[in-house]
């Protein structure tokens, strides 16, 4: 098993400039929950000059809509959903100071350079994980949009929360060098978009 | 003639519900063990442990494995001399999802107009139905909670008949590589290829309810499915994207006599947390 970096929360640029694609690492402190619905509302907000429900500065957001938590646990389920469906609104989010974001797959081209460009850092965690996910997650709870039920903003406290670097500061992507590094194909990796 | 009673489907659709979501089936278990053996990425091998780690605590733990509990897509093979008493047989499939999704803790993903909006039905029904009538007295029902991320990667072609196997080989390499970590690999991958648009989908879909490692019975298409799964596994995709040898954990293909003007292709993609699960009433 590789050596994770444990990152103590709010992130700094100091921790962001030592991370590079594959690095594991382990979050412990706040981050937000906040996925298509939740973003497409904050960035109407931000444009329509409205003050936001909170302050995304530094912040880290995992895009997750976790299942309901049984009586007794503090959240379900919570695993990553795809990071691509929040492309659209990624560049505006860093923008407004995020620092980093927790999804699965892959990011487009703009997202690859307006992650280098803020300094920011896009980690993967491992997607279909739910339930182990689910007891890195301390407290769970609801601070804006709580009609959007699943998709509500959630304030979550992790502890040692794991992840791997897929987009670091410097222009690396782990899922495009991962690719070439295993590809034993002879076929050209089709153009972005082009599909699916 | 069978009288089966719509309140017993109910109650079957709801327990389906609850532990397909909680319980990985042993053959996918199985294959992902297996995976762990073989993968050459030490990164890929280390998220394939975790994924095994996960089946474990949802197990004991009665967690959710994933938290996308799915689009319920049913599949009935409803006997010709069964008759369903006591209600309408779709109206008991859908509360059976309703109940179990509410006692089951799961999430409801699903909403009521696509565009527009997007109000959540908070029930997760209505499901995906597809019933076959079929020879006998029995109700079979199968149950896939079908994760968004991976249902979203799926793609539909219509090739020049002339085009052949290569072009099956070509759209199905090019669908794994476009959709990259999005559907969560490692994948299982479900090809249907004839009829029509909506019939290539159809047994696409429904291959997914096999076991891993179950062939088709005709050779040729079997012969196929193996060559698929080795261009997948060339691709280096590998295990959440991040590089490596094991991109898909198997390939069903399903074939439908076609026209002579087509050769429909349509691929459905499914996730490691590949959940199913049976019941015959």
């Amino acid at each position: 098993m590789a050596e994770s970096k444990a990152i103590t929360l709010p992130l700094t640029d100091e921790v962001i400039d030592d991370l590079r694609i594959g690095n594991h690492v382990e979050f412990s402190g706040v981050i937000h929950a906040a996925r298509d619905a939740a973003h497409k509302r904050i960035v109407a907000m931000a444009d329509a000059g409205e003050e936001l429900p909170l302050d995304l500065r530094g912040q880290v957001i995992y895009y997750v809509g976790p299942t309901p938590a049984r009586p007794g646990q503090v959240v379900g389920a919570a695993g990553p959903t795809t990071a691509m469906r929040l492309d659209l609104y990624t560049p505006r989010m860093l923008e407004l100071g995020v620092k980093a974001m927790i999804g699965k797959g892959g990011r487009g081209q703009v997202v690859r350079e307006a992650i280098q460009a803020s300094h920011a850092v896009y980690c993967i965690a491992v997607g279909g994980t739910g339930a182990l996910l689910n007891r890195h997650i301390t407290s769970a709870e609801v601070v804006a949009f709580e009609d959007l039920g699943t998709e509500a903003i959630r304030r979550l406290e992790v502890d040692r929360f794991p992840a791997i670097v897929a987009n670091d500061a410097f222009g690396g992507d782990l899922l495009e060098a991962g690719r070439r590094q295993y590809r034993t194909s002879s076929r050209p990796v089709p153009i972005e978009g082009g599909g699916a | 003639m069978r009288e089966i009673e719509a309140a017993a489907i109910t109650e079957t659709v709801a327990r389906l519900a609850v532990e397909s979501t909680h319980f990985l089936p042993e053959d996918v278990e199985g294959a992902i063990r297996d995976a762990r053996e073989t993968e050459r990425s030490p990164l890929g091998v280390q998220i394939i442990a975790e994924i095994l780690e996960n089946a474990e605590i949802a197990r004991e733990r009665m967690l959710p494995l994933c938290q996308d509990t799915g689009t319920a897509v049913v599949h009935l093979e409803l006997g010709q001399d069964v008759h369903v008493s006591g209600g309408y047989l779709i109206d008991a499939i859908n509360a059976g999802i309703e109940q179990g999704y509410g006692e089951g803790y799961l999430r409801k993903s699903i909403v009521e107009h696509p565009f527009g909006a997007r109000t959540n039905t908070e029930t997760n029904a209505p499901g995906v139905i597809h019933t076959e009538i079929v020879p006998g007295e029995e109700l079979h029902i199968g149950f896939m909670p079908k994760g968004g991320g991976c249902e979203n990667m799926s793609r539909y072609q219509n090739f020049l008949p002339g085009a052949g196997r290569e072009a099956v080989i070509d759209f199905v390499c090019e669908t794994v590589d476009l959709s990259g970590g999005n559907p969560c690999p490692p994948l299982i991958i479900g090809v249907g290829v004839g009829g029509t648009a909506e019939k290539a989908m159809t047994i696409a879909k429904h291959s997914l309810f096999r076991k891993v490692g179950e062939r088709n019975p005709d050779q040729d298409v079997a012969a196929l499915e193996g060559e698929l799964l080795e261009a997948v596994n060339a691709l280096g995709v590998g295990p959440q994207a991040v590089g490596g040898s094991t991109t898909a954990l198997d390939v069903f293909v399903e074939t439908y006599p076609t026209h002579i003007a087509a050769l429909p292709v349509a691929v459905n993609i499914q996730c490691h947390s590949a959940r199913t699960k049976h019941a015959v009433l």
